[in-house]
């Protein structure tokens, strides 16, 4: 081993320094973003399968397992009751489409979280609400397209309706602004949680929010006690006002208690998002 | 003063801790551009500090300049210099090599083309042209690496944050991440490398810092750094080469050769060696004696 002391400072001549990255604007964020998350959905072929196919199946077993014995005021025989429940069930189901799909965007976010992906992002000259954004696009394109499969499923198994077409997209733009809500608050959950699979488990406790609403069983026809927290949760005047147009009936002030309720939640979850994002840094 | 003629990264008085248990107890460091290292044990407060550089974490107290850009207030600024290569690779596990610098290029703010002629080279560069376009859940620890590190160098930062960049690399990927991080420097960037292995700062680094416990506890050039503990070792062999006994000397020539007179005269045919210490030896020293 040899025993002269190594060379001291190596003399480093820095080239002509390169000028400082420009850093891309809103609109380069939110494409690139959006093409990401994109990507992963379309690549990850299980998971937009099951996004797809457990709401489906979930509307078929609830029509024709349950459907024959609901009363949802139609009357009829067996089969009258059916095709009444379908039509009542169906906007419950297109929302719990949405709920499943948006979970995938807590697991992406909470593993961008804890795998130091997003700690990166946060040192890059970008505004970070693109991250945001970007998500919000692509769980819009995906769930929009988990409700289109729906509703066809729907009108394959004997779904009817007289709604007109601007009701007909009004039902859909509710189940849209949905979709935005229950992204964001998932973002929200996916920031939070120590990890993906927590954030799954917090998402589990999202997806039962439908049940406990009008959304598959008269409100009336639940006990006291739990009348008025379906009554009165978030869902309730979603589901109802879309079904009131899926159907081709006025929605009334359902839609306006809603569409609150929607603000509402999405100004809680970004503003939690905006508190959180810039103190979290992820301990890898 | 703009970033071009200031000093790489100034610190002053820098603390910073977490829920009143201080991991950087006042730091006072000028680093000129360079290849430096932060040489420390796990908990010594290294990713502590390089977060606080790289804008993701503001400090405590004191001050930290980049670039002659102050961390808190020239955030957006900062960044546009700097790029950060954390501890695990930060790259997109489900999209591909190439769609992974695509996409960073774009979002530091490159041009479509731009972005493709930096990603070709950078591919090239890190020998991972074969591989751009699988996906990265494929790659070798190796490969994750270095195009995590490419990633980092597609918008031609100033200055390349690596925390501890070849931490779980089995020897041969590290030799070659090493020789593309010394190449680096002659590119114009410099880097700020945080390491728990001393050999890699000793290869790689013009200037040693050794934390622990949140302070700087030896500062210099790996030479300076084995002076400091100073001191060589008289090492006797077999005719094997096996060490048969070691002599702890001051290092001075007098006291050697006193040694050497001595073991001449009483066993003329002992083979010997004169060992500096390694800089493991001076890390255990200096880290040891902070932590009693």
């Amino acid at each position: 081993m040899t025993t002269t002391p190594r060379t001291a400072i190596s003399t480093v001549t820095p080239a002509p320094p390169h000028p400082p990255a420009r850093g891309a604007g809103l609109l380069v964020g939110l494409r690139v973003f959006t093409a990401r998350s994109l990507k992963h959905s379309f690549r990850d072929g299980e998971s937009l399968l099951m996004a797809i196919l457990l709401p489906v199946l979930l509307m078929l077993i609830f029509t024709y397992v349950l459907g024959g014995a609901m009363d949802v005021g139609e009357g009829g025989d067996a089969a009258g009751a059916r095709e009444a429940y379908l039509a009542f069930v169906l906007p419950a189901v297109a929302l719990i489409a949405a709920g499943f799909g948006a979970s995938y965007t807590s697991v992406v976010v909470s593993n961008d979280m804890t795998t130091g992906f997003m700690n990166r992002l946060r040192t890059m000259p970008f505004p970070s609400v693109t991250v945001l954004l970007g998500h919000a696009a692509s769980s819009m394109v995906r769930n929009l397209l988990a409700t289109a499969v729906v509703l066809l499923v729907g009108f394959a198994v004997g779904f009817r309706t007289d709604a007109s077409v601007p009701q007909f997209l009004g039902a859909v733009g509710i189940i849209a602004v949905w979709i935005l809500v229950i992204t964001c608050v998932f973002a929200m959950l996916g920031m939070v949680a120590g990890s993906a699979e927590a954030a799954t488990g917090y998402g589990f406790i999202l997806l039962f929010l439908p049940y406990i609403s009008s959304g598959f069983a008269r409100v009336e026809t639940m006990p006291a006690w739990l009348r008025p927290i379906a009554e009165h949760q978030p869902m309730t005047p979603v589901i109802d006002s879309s079904r009131a147009l899926l159907n081709g009936r006025a929605p009334g002030s359902e839609l306006w208690v809603g569409m609150l309720w929607c603000a509402g939640l999405m100004l809680l979850a970004v503003w939690l998002i905006a508190v959180i994002f810039p103190r979290k840094v992820a301990r890898t | 003063m703009s970033y071009t003629d200031s000093p790489l990264i100034e610190l002053d008085g820098l603390t910073k801790g977490f829920g009143g248990n201080e991991v950087i107890k006042g730091l006072d460091l000028t680093l000129p551009p360079g290849i430096h290292a932060l040489l420390g044990p796990n908990g010594a407060g290294k990713t502590t500090l390089v977060n606080i550089l790289s804008t993701l974490t503001p400090a405590d107290s004191g001050t930290a300049r980049v670039l002659g850009l102050d961390v808190r207030r020239d955030k957006r600024r900062i960044q546009r210099l700097i790029s950060l290569t954390g501890q695990y690779a930060a790259v997109d596990e489900r999209l591909t090599g190439i769609e992974n610098l695509h996409m960073m290029g774009r979002l530091f703010g490159l041009s479509r083309r731009d972005t493709a002629a930096r990603a070709a080279g950078l591919l090239d560069r890190f020998e991972l042209a074969a591989a751009a376009g699988r996906r990265v859940s494929g790659y070798s620890g190796g490969m994750r690496r270095k195009l995590d590190i490419a990633v980092g160098l597609i918008a031609r930062p100033r200055l390349l944050f690596l925390d501890e960049p070849t931490t779980g690399l089995d020897t041969r990927s590290r030799q070659t991440l090493w020789d593309e991080i010394t190449a680096l420097a002659g590119d114009g960037t410099s880097i700020f490398l945080t390491t728990q292995y001393l050999e890699e700062a000793d290869v790689l680094a013009d200037r040693i810092m050794v934390l622990n416990g949140g302070r700087v506890v030896a500062d210099g050039t790996a030479s300076q750094l084995k002076e400091r503990v100073g001191g060589s070792t008289i090492r006797l062999h077999d005719g094997q080469g096996r060490v048969t006994e070691e002599i702890a000397t001051r290092g001075t020539a007098l006291e050697i050769s006193r040694h050497l007179a001595a073991l001449a005269a009483e066993r003329p045919d002992v083979r010997v060696t004169v060992r500096r210490p390694t800089l493991d030896e001076v890390f255990l020293q200096l880290t040891g004696k902070q932590a009693s």
